[in-house]
């Protein structure tokens, strides 16, 4: 009986693969899970999410503003959010009530990509997928270009890793030991503004933060090692990318959807166990002052 | 041997002058109460010794040398100390991000290191923060896991920017114990800076006041007169001193109780304020 179920079982995983599509799809997000939820943990840490989240509306205006004059929507997404992930992480310091100038910025970039839309009419079926996704429609070549992207990614902030945690942590001993604050955050805004690219092309710009966010979040709240952290970051990430395509593909649900309901699942579980047994200090130092 | 020497230095930040032609020096072993009213250069001073800062004039040394930024054998505890609220970082790690934190690259801590992090967590008594995540610490278990940071690589000279900023009275006491106890043992010279001089009164072997543009290092009873201190604060100051408590009085007022209220009037762990 069980090895009768187990058999069903199998025959309907094994069924999805008998497409190209689906085949594409695993494999796009698979690169972009990984990427997207490695970065992310470090975006999480800096408390810097709505940063990410400006990026990716600001590539909403790139990848439509290509389209308008040719281009691949990918190129347009790349160089709006790196060019605006550089200026943020330059202009940081002389900005400084960051979360209004970045809301304004990201309200404008929306209203230039509807503009873009505007003046590009047979693009606009297209702006479904910028915005939410279309992952069942990648092909070889943008597997391609996403696994070299992720490896670009992945290499860069590997190489300033180090730094990015210490002045992250600590930015006024940072300073004082001669770390380049400037110079790394500036880095890992470039950084986040691949991984917000490469992540758009999965679950679309408006839903960056299902992979970017939900998994490195839910990780930090059940480990606090660093390497323990990254680790389930990716495997969350990971697992709730592949979750939701399989979901998807069965229920005939988007996948960004799906994506986005596991994200915010594995976020609150994670929420509600680490609760339960670690709370704020102990009563014997509820006095402290803070 | 002299540890640190200012030698006739002028020190300035953004075009103003904190410190001019100042003199002093530092000898090894010694613990510095620094003090002085808020925007006196505490801070700013520090920051010249640890070479973020150049002096515009004269010559700031360390260890018979002009100071280098990122130099080991200092250790230091900024008093600008950023904690983000829900950080769910464990004390090993925090403490290990700042070893070799300059470095590009990966992240890794040596067996040695992490050696090195636990013993000194003992040391300031405070082992068990190494495994609890910043976000469950208390005010006191933070300002120990710093403590404990700034002594980490055996460093010979210990700068401490307000450490017992936004503690009770009981983390205070235990925060100037530890730091003693360490650094007697371990031969360190330490600057100090606080508010308030009665606590610290028991531990330090010198007090260097500043104000007015001003240092004067000496005793407390050397520093701790009317006439000094009426210079550095630039008007006219009165001492008192009872059962082994000294009170600096301006017009009827403790100076040192109304700068630390005054700090509290801007939250915590603020910049000093520049006058």
């Amino acid at each position: 009986m069980t090895t009768i179920t187990a058999m069903a079982a199998m025959s309907i995983i094994t069924d999805m693969f008998q497409y190209a599509f689906m085949n594409n799809a695993f494999a796009a997000a698979g690169i972009v899970a990984g990427v997207s939820g490695i970065v992310g943990y470090f975006l999480v840490m800096r408390g810097q999410t709505f940063a990410g989240h400006a990026l990716s509306h600001i590539g909403f205006a790139g990848a439509t503003g290509a389209g308008l004059i040719g281009l691949a929507p990918l190129s347009g997404l790349l160089g709006f959010t790196l060019a605006a992930g550089i200026a943020m992480g330059v202009l940081s310091e002389r900005i400084s009530n960051r979360d209004v100038a970045i809301g304004v910025v990201l309200a404008l970039a929306l209203g230039f990509g509807l503009l873009f839309l505007h003046y590009y009419t047979s693009f606009a079926t297209q702006a479904t997928a910028l915005l939410f996704g279309n992952v069942l429609a990648v092909d070889h070549t943008m597997i391609a270009t996403l696994a070299i992207l992720g490896v670009i990614t992945l290499a860069a902030l590997a190489a300033i890793m180090r730094p990015l945690i210490f002045s992250t942590l600590q930015p006024e001993l940072a300073d004082a030991k001669g770390v380049p604050l400037r110079f790394v955050s500036t880095a890992f805004l470039a950084i986040v503004a691949l991984a917000v690219s490469e992540c758009a092309q999965i679950v679309g710009v408006l839903l960056v933060f299902t992979l970017m966010v939900g998994p490195p979040a839910a990780a930090q709240r059940l480990t606090t090692g660093l390497w323990s952290g990254l680790t389930l970051t990716a495997a969350l990430a990971l697992a709730e990318a592949w979750l939701g395509i399989t979901v998807a593909y069965y229920t005939d649900w988007p996948v960004s959807f799906c994506i986005a309901c596991l994200s915010a699942l594995g976020y609150f579980a994670a929420l509600s166990t680490s609760g339960l047994w670690e709370r704020r200090p102990q009563a014997g130092h509820a006095n402290e002052a803070e | 041997m002299t540890v640190v020497e200012l030698d006739h230095a002028t020190i300035g930040i953004g075009g103003r002058i904190v410190l001019a032609d100042a003199s002093f020096a530092i000898q090894a072993g010694e613990f510095i109460g620094v003090l002085g009213p808020n925007g006196a250069g505490k801070t700013t001073l520090m920051r010249a010794i640890l070479g973020l800062l150049s002096p515009s004039a004269g010559a700031v040394r360390v260890f018979g040398s002009s100071p280098q930024r990122g130099d080991r054998t200092i250790g230091y505890l900024p008093q600008v100390r950023t904690v983000l609220p829900d950080l769910r970082v464990r004390g090993l790690d925090f403490i290990g991000s700042s070893l070799h934190g300059e470095r590009w690259g990966l992240p890794s801590l040596s067996r040695h290191d992490r050696h090195m992090i636990e013993e000194t967590l003992e040391a300031v008594g405070a082992r068990d923060l190494a495994a609890r995540p910043l976000s469950a610490m208390s005010g006191g278990e933070r300002q120990r896991l710093l403590l404990a940071q700034a002594l980490v690589g055996s460093p010979k000279l210990l700068l401490l920017d307000e450490p017992l900023i936004s503690l009770d009275q009981r983390h205070q006491e235990v925060v100037i114990d530890v730091v003693r106890k360490v650094c007697r043992e371990r031969g360190i010279t330490v600057l100090f800076s606080a508010h308030e001089l009665n606590q610290l009164l028991g531990t330090l072997d010198r007090v260097l006041y500043l104000g007015n543009r001003q240092a004067v290092l000496g005793t407390v009873d050397e520093v701790i007169s009317a006439p000094v201190l009426s210079r550095l604060y630039g008007t006219d100051i009165q001492v008192v001193r009872a059962e082994g408590h000294i009170f600096v009085m301006s017009r009827g007022r403790d100076v040192e109780v109304s700068d630390h209220q005054h700090d509290h009037d801007h939250g915590n762990g603020g910049h000093e304020h520049h006058h």
